[in-house]
């Protein structure tokens, strides 16, 4: 018994099963409930994913990498996002001068100049400014918090959409077939074969030929990449809903003379539902890359506004600060890839606690 | 197989109007004082755009024309002057595109393909060890490894490599291709050139590994619990002949149909390192005059990536065919 009970709670769904089998034929007086614990597969999916030492990890990193960016600002209100540090340092500088004066003499005047320096920029680390200022002035740890909010609202609004354009378009073609198919995944065929970035260089032209602004640009940009990347989920959608359509379940649900939305989304997606969590964990870890590249290439997020690509793009033109201010550019790049690096380990434990095939 | 390929071909050709149409449509809502002001500002910049150039760009695309018909005049007329191999001239450098696009190349192609077989080279045999000691610690370690080289931009981390190899140690140059001031020619550029492209490499190889080792790493576990390498234990083969002489040789399948389908975007070039290292490659040079709107320059690139990616698959899923004897043909 106690050996049963051991294993049915180290496996899942088959091990369950034969277990079952066992507790029922050998031992008919306990009931069943007393000696196994049942699990929906929603708890083992969970209770698989919290097994794996990475996906935790991952996901401690997401979840504070979140409250840093959302939360942060609330708490930490020294500095705005484009709060410029004006207490710059006083510059004392002297020389001399040599004024004649109206009788003819010459007198020699040392002339010392006050200058205040009207930001305060490059300053190092210091209980003021955590993490210094940047090169115009700005709190770089305050402006990490709202670049956070930008990268990743983004790229759950980019991850959103493509999934709901790649889950219909996707359906349809898998469901239909047929010449729907055909027209849905040539025009997949063709949208993945645009070349990324530059086509995004192009629409970037244009948001400027149309004079957007500067704060509403990264979301119109990222808009437009959706309509070119959501190909990969409906191929995803639909070759799972070409295998699914014929199994026995499908046949009773047209026996049953459901209506076909009802098939398609009640009873097709849902199964699909465990690559389509896989698929959008990871592709927020690639939509970050693809918000902060084009940032970087200042394309998106622009100055004043900060993002995480924004606070690097400096670096490109400027190399005094590439090699003596790393607080002004490092801390960003490490935001970047913690965020990108949480959801892939995120995406990688999910990948293996949905799949039954992975069982260890 | 020859109606095969006939039939992949005339699909890619299908697949190609539909971009040509894209990026047509696209450049078309540029409204036209927006290119005149993007022209005014070449001009500025010490370059003078051929006024000849201009002219000739405005009949080819037909700009200008915003009635329904012109649209598609204009449309066709491009498509016939790409056909005939014509990408127009571009506005910056006054070359023709196809002339700016080939010139480039040859810097791009070397990054990228030296890249690519130390990737292999690497990612490979790591993706066996992965797979063959699947939970063990050599996985762990391979898979946070290969995970954080996926999660790094490629613009922090060239920088952070440039900051440290070239500013901070000094062993490498930071910008270029050439020595600025060198005098070397020929073969004695050889060195040079190595110099240079060593960092912009080294990126390129941490970035990429990651995902082949992984696709290897996959492939391999399928393989490995297929029932013929149960057989294969079971006659009791040693286990270093059925990794290499059973699993990894049906693991070759999906690696040769990608690196099929990798050929063509060697010569892409990668844009964002190349800018990081001011490699003076295709893809460095398409991002400075796309910066600055040279639009024939802008559709002539476009294609020929789309190009090239047509082609990657053509060669991809022929490949395919050829190495699985089970793929059926239809």
């Amino acid at each position: 018994m106690d050996k049963d009970k051991k294993l049915i709670d180290e496996n899942s769904a088959p091990e369950i099963e034969s277990a079952l089998e066992n507790t029922s034929t050998a031992d008919t007086d306990t009931p069943l409930d007393k000696n196994i614990k049942l699990m929906s597969p929603t708890q083992m999916v969970v209770r698989r994913f919290f097994r794996s030492k990475l996906s935790i990890i991952g996901l401690i990193m997401v979840i504070s990498l979140f409250i840093f960016s959302f939360l942060g600002p609330l708490f930490y209100t020294k500095w705005g996002e484009i709060e410029l540090d004006e207490s710059g340092q006083i510059e004392y500088t002297s020389e001399t001068v040599q004024i004649t004066t109206e009788d003819g003499k010459t007198v020699t005047v040392k002339q010392t100049v006050e200058r205040k320096l009207k930001d305060n920029f490059l300053a190092p680390p210091s209980s003021e400014h955590i993490l210094g200022t940047d090169n115009e002035g700005y709190d770089i740890f305050v402006r990490l918090m709202y670049g956070g909010r930008i990268s990743l609202t983004v790229s759950f609004i980019a991850v959103f959409v493509i999934t709901i354009l790649g889950v219909v378009l996707g359906g349809i073609a898998g469901y239909f077939g047929g010449v729907i198919d055909n027209v849905i995944m040539r025009i997949c065929d063709v949208l993945m074969c645009l070349p990324g970035i530059p086509i995004l260089l192009i629409i970037s032209t244009l948001l400027d030929a149309a004079n957007v602004d500067a704060k509403y640009r990264i979301y119109l940009l990222m808009i437009y990449l959706t309509l070119f990347s959501w190909p990969g989920t409906a191929r995803l959608v639909r070759g799972q809903i070409l295998s699914l359509r014929e199994q026995e379940y499908m046949v009773a649900a047209e026996a049953m003379g459901y209506s076909t939305g009802r098939k398609i989304f009640k009873h097709l997606v849902p199964n699909v539902m465990p690559q389509l969590i896989v698929q959008m964990s990871l592709s927020l870890g690639s939509m970050i890359l693809y918000e902060a590249t084009l940032s970087y290439l200042n394309l998106g997020v622009k100055p004043p506004y900060a993002a995480w690509g924004t606070m690097i793009n400096i670096i490109s033109t400027n190399t005094d600060i590439l090699q003596n201010h790393f607080n002004v550019w490092g801390p960003a790049g490490i935001c970047i890839v913690i965020a990108v690096l949480g959801f892939n380990f995120v995406g990688d434990g999910l990948r293996d606690a949905l799949d039954p095939k992975m069982r260890r | 197989m020859l109606k095969y390929i006939l039939k992949r071909i005339g699909l890619s050709i299908v697949i190609l109007v539909g971009v040509s149409m894209i990026i047509y449509f696209l450049i078309r809502l540029m409204p036209v004082d927006f290119i005149q002001d993007k022209i005014n500002a070449i001009n500025q910049g010490g370059a003078t755009v051929d006024e000849e150039t201009v002219k000739t760009m405005y009949e080819m695309y037909g700009l200008g024309d915003n009635s329904f018909r012109g649209i598609l005049e204009g449309y066709f007329n491009w498509l016939g002057q790409l056909a005939q191999g014509n990408l127009g001239r571009s506005f910056k450098t006054n070359e023709p595109v196809a002339d700016v696009i080939v010139s480039h190349m040859g810097v791009s192609f070397a990054v990228s393909l030296i890249a690519t077989i130390i990737e292999f080279m690497i990612a490979i045999p790591l993706g066996i060890t992965a797979a063959t000691h699947q939970y063990s610690l050599r996985d762990y370690i391979v898979t946070i490894f290969v995970m954080v080289g996926i999660s790094l931009p490629s613009f922090y981390f060239g920088q952070v490599l440039k900051d440290l190899f070239a500013y901070k140690l000094g062993w490498f140059p930071s910008q270029g291709l050439v020595n600025a001031g060198g005098s070397a020619t020929g073969i004695a550029l050889l060195p040079e050139y190595f110099m240079h492209m060593f960092l912009p490499i080294l990126t390129v190889v941490i970035l990429s590994i990651g995902g082949r080792m992984r696709m290897t790493r996959t492939n391999m576990l399928e393989v490995m619990n297929s029932d013929y390498i149960r057989t294969a234990r079971a006659k009791g083969l040693g286990e270093h002949k059925v990794i290499y002489k059973h699993a990894f040789r049906n693991t070759l399948i999906p690696i040769v149909t990608t690196l099929a389908g990798l050929l063509p975007s060697l010569f892409s070039g990668a844009i964002i390192t190349e800018q990081v290292f001011g490699l003076p490659g295709i893809g460095n040079v398409a991002l400075e005059l796309m910066n600055c709107g040279d639009i024939p320059f802008i559709m002539g690139y476009n294609m020929f990536l789309a190009m090239l990616s047509v082609i990657g698959v053509l060669l991809s899923d022929l490949m395919y065919a050829v190495v699985d004897p089970r793929v059926k043909l239809d």
